[in-house]
């Protein structure tokens, strides 16, 4: 098919799409209205549940079965990445040569990085209380991290950054999210289900398993970018072609 | 004026996929499937939207003072966001591996090669 | 639909996601998807979804065009050395 051809079909199905679309558009419920039978339900189940964050309730409680099966796409295209970009045989590394930073970049980026740090567990710690949780905050922390390939140079980063010790930690995060919820099994009741005292609503200790369930998708989402960037990192800045010199 | 931001949805999804067709470099295309994935969260986000409400969070709310928006979609979007930054990942790691295989990252190209 | 916040937040996001697929050089591209990043997240914001902006805000804004970047980097350097060795 040549070039033409093909952006005729693609024309042709876009156009297709956009009336179909806008069609539902006007069928969609009106912006803004009042009705959502779901919203309300979720809202009193939360409540019940004494979990302040009702969307942290929604996610770790009500559908943890979902955020089950967002974590194994998450544990699936990290170790994807892992394999795709792993060193091959005619490829060797070259260490980066420690390059200059700008004195007012550092001194930000070292400023910077025990605030963003704390941010992030603080975000994660506080995902049953005030808007946050272990995806928002996991995600913090381990971009956090990179502050440090900013503000110094690669293989300061690389010191902290042992990457086998944070693939390991994404796989034990990932089981203990599958132990928690075979717990509740083991505790007479459903796989995944809310099983602990609810607690003292709007205190961090409330929502029974949400805290548990929220830390270890933090642990898991934290350790996941982590080991992204560092494949993404090793493949930008050391691994170059050809064998070993 | 009430199906605005539906409209912008799919404005941005119709975007996206014009991006996709016509791109001529695979890591452009990725962003713009990126494009087409944050079109999802102005859908779901508008769909779950109330007038006059406020977040449902209740750490400084008392359960009933306020009408609250939908926590359901932001459940799902929320997820989303992260989960879909790694598939990302996943897609650039693709597009790296064709371009150490083939040296190249345009798909007008790669198609040619293939005869 | 009242709220003018909402309105301009929305046509920010058009704005920056057509940008984003206009410019056609993924080195660019990425700063653009930073700016759509940020832009989706006041909108988010002004949505009442503060969860979505916090994750939209971390991942939009540093993750995404942070890949890109990488990604970028890596396919250009060995056109660079190919052009050095001539």
């Amino acid at each position: 098919m040549t070039r033409r051809t093909r952006l005729f079909v693609a024309a042709l199905g876009g156009t297709g799409l956009a009336v179909l679309l806008v069609a539902a558009c006007f069928c969609l419920p009106r912006f803004g209205g009042a009705q959502h039978p779901y919203g309300d339900r979720v809202v009193r189940a939360s409540l019940a549940r004494h979990t302040a964050n009702t969307i942290a309730s929604v996610n770790f409680d009500q559908r943890a079965f979902d955020t089950l099966g967002e974590m194994s796409i998450l544990f699936a295209s990290v170790l994807g990445t892992v394999v795709l970009l792993r060193q091959t045989r005619d490829e060797h590394r070259a260490a980066p040569e420690p390059e200059q930073v700008a004195v007012p970049v550092r001194r930000f980026a070292l400023l910077v990085l025990p605030v963003a740090v704390v941010t992030g567990l603080y975000v994660i710690a506080h995902g049953q209380l005030s808007p946050g949780g272990g995806f928002q905050g996991g995600v913090v922390l381990a971009t956090a991290l990179h502050l440090l390939y900013l503000g110094v140079d690669y293989r300061a980063l690389e010191r902290i950054r042992p990457v086998g010790f944070y693939e390991i930690a994404d796989a034990l995060a990932a089981s203990a999210y599958l132990v928690l919820g075979l717990a509740g099994l083991v505790a007479g009741t459903a796989f995944l289900a809310n099983f602990l005292p609810y607690g003292t609503f709007n205190t961090l200790s409330s929502g029974g398993t949400v805290p548990l369930l929220n830390a270890a998708i933090g642990m898991e989402v934290a350790c996941a970018v982590v080991v992204l960037l560092a494949r993404f990192l090793d493949q930008a800045v050391e691994i170059e072609k050809g064998g070993e010199k | 004026m009430s199906v605005f931001p539906y409209l912008v949805a799919v404005w941005v999804f119709l975007v996206g996929c014009y991006g996709l067709v016509t791109s001529r470099n695979l890591i452009h295309a990725v962003g713009c499937l990126a494009v087409c994935q944050s079109s999802t969260y102005v859908l779901l986000l508008a769909v779950g939207y109330r007038d006059g409400a406020t977040a449902p969070v209740f750490s400084d709310l008392k359960p009933g003072s306020r009408p609250v928006v939908d926590p359901v979609v932001q459940a799902l979007a929320l997820t989303d966001v992260v989960v879909g930054a790694t598939v990302t990942a996943v897609l650039l790691a693709l597009v790296l591996q064709i371009s150490k295989l083939h040296g190249t990252v345009d798909p007008d190209e790669l198609s040619e090669l293939r005869g | 639909m009242d709220d003018p916040l909402i309105v301009v937040a929305l046509v920010l996001v058009a704005v920056s996601a057509t940008a984003a697929v206009a410019v056609r050089d993924p080195a660019r591209q990425a700063l653009v998807l930073a700016v759509l990043g940020t832009v989706l997240a006041v909108l988010f914001t002004v949505l009442q979804a503060p969860d979505v902006a916090l994750s939209q805000l971390a991942v939009g804004s540093a993750l995404t065009p942070l890949l890109i970047m990488l990604s970028v980097r890596k396919v250009r350097r060995p056109q660079r050395k190919k052009e050095a060795d001539r």
